[in-house]
């Protein structure tokens, strides 16, 4: 039994084959992205909207690039609006990518500020309504806050992702005993995203209940990205089966797992 | 960057761009962007004008006139 075929994560009725989201951002080139891509298993990749350059003369396609090699690989694209500041800027920017991209999957991101880059709670919200009245399957980038993740999934939002910690930072899951409320009380998926830094950082979102891990900067400014890719799928995976293998309890003392009967004797008392 | 449009011409993308007279949509994009256009049909490009989307459907008969904002934007790597 593998999660792909038993159990996969479904997002507004789409059942995707991987619990693990690759972000395309801060890969160094579009081949290494497309190997990442690959061995990560990952079925569905954000992309960014941005304006087009002017071409220059004799210029090869620059970014549009991207578009062609999700293509090729059969990859599902989740447009974000990455970069907005306001509920206007992201609802545009939404609109913008469902002509472009042909989707109406969006992951909502409405940043407070160019330092910290955290969400903006109220925005968040307000501009989850809006798009969510508008058709969008809304996917919204949020604070490890239950009580933030509880107003998105009551605007109608397929999913929320709460950050473990801040973007770029993979400082892993700064707060997880928030993660694992979030996850408990979620009537939709719950993907953590953002903070990732390494495969156990991913295992341990999955074990704190989350239904999958969006991450980029994790993978594409690895050393060896591909390599990295794989152990996230694997660390997803693992971690998604052991938070349903029902664990083991935690106990103050040690309890021996050998049997106590039937141990050799030794007459302790002429030895001393 | 804020560009202030003039009689004469439009801004795309933050920058001013001439026009001799209306362009529609649809050749703009492909002035632009000519590589993403296949068979005719540009590939994972979207048009905003004055800060409201302009559905593919409509651009052969939406006219890009002087004083109007235009976004044009496609998908790149990020997030």
């Amino acid at each position: 039994m593998t999660m792909t075929t038993a159990n996969p994560l479904t997002i507004a009725g789409t059942p995707l084959g991987s619990r693990l989201v690759m972000g395309t951002g801060g890969a160094a080139s579009l081949l290494a992205l497309a190997d990442a891509l690959t061995a990560s298993g990952t079925e569905l990749t954000t992309v960014a909207m941005r304006r087009v350059a002017r071409p220059a003369p004799g210029a090869a396609a620059g970014d549009t690039s991207v578009w062609a090699m999700l293509e090729r690989l059969g990859i599902r694209a989740l447009p974000n609006t990455a970069g907005c500041f306001t509920v206007r800027e992201a609802v545009l920017t939404a609109q913008l990518a469902r002509e472009a991209c042909g989707t109406d999957w969006i992951k909502l991101e409405v940043i407070a500020d160019d330092v910290t880059l955290l969400p903006d709670p109220a925005g968040t919200v307000e501009a989850a309504r809006i798009l969510v009245d508008d058709g969008f399957t809304v996917l919204p980038y949020t604070n490890d806050d239950p009580v933030t993740a509880r107003h998105l999934a009551d605007a109608g939002c397929a999913a929320v992702m709460p950050l473990g910690s801040p973007i770029g930072s993979g400082l892993g899951i700064a707060n997880p005993r928030n993660i694992e409320a979030i996850a408990a009380a979620s009537p939709v998926p719950v993907i953590l995203d953002a903070g990732i830094g390494t495969a156990s950082d991913a295992a341990l979102a999955m074990e704190l209940g989350c239904d999958g891990v969006l991450l980029a900067t994790a993978v594409t400014r690895a050393a060896d990205p591909a390599r990295m890719a794989r152990a996230m799928r694997l660390a997803v995976q693992a971690g998604y089966d052991a938070a349903h293998a029902g664990r083991t309890p935690r106990r103050e003392h040690a309890l021996a797992s050998s049997p106590t009967d039937g141990r050799v004797a030794v007459n302790l008392d002429l030895a001393l | 960057m804020t560009t202030v449009p003039t009689e004469q011409t439009a801004v795309v993308n933050g920058e001013p761009y001439p026009l001799d007279g209306p362009v529609p949509v649809t050749e703009l994009v492909a002035r632009l962007v000519p590589e993403v256009v296949v068979d005719g049909v540009p590939q994972g490009v979207a048009v905003a004008v004055d800060d409201a989307v302009v559905p593919r459907g409509a651009w052969d008969r939406t006219e890009i006139r002087p004083g109007m904002r235009v976004e044009v934007v496609t998908a790149v790597q990020g997030g």
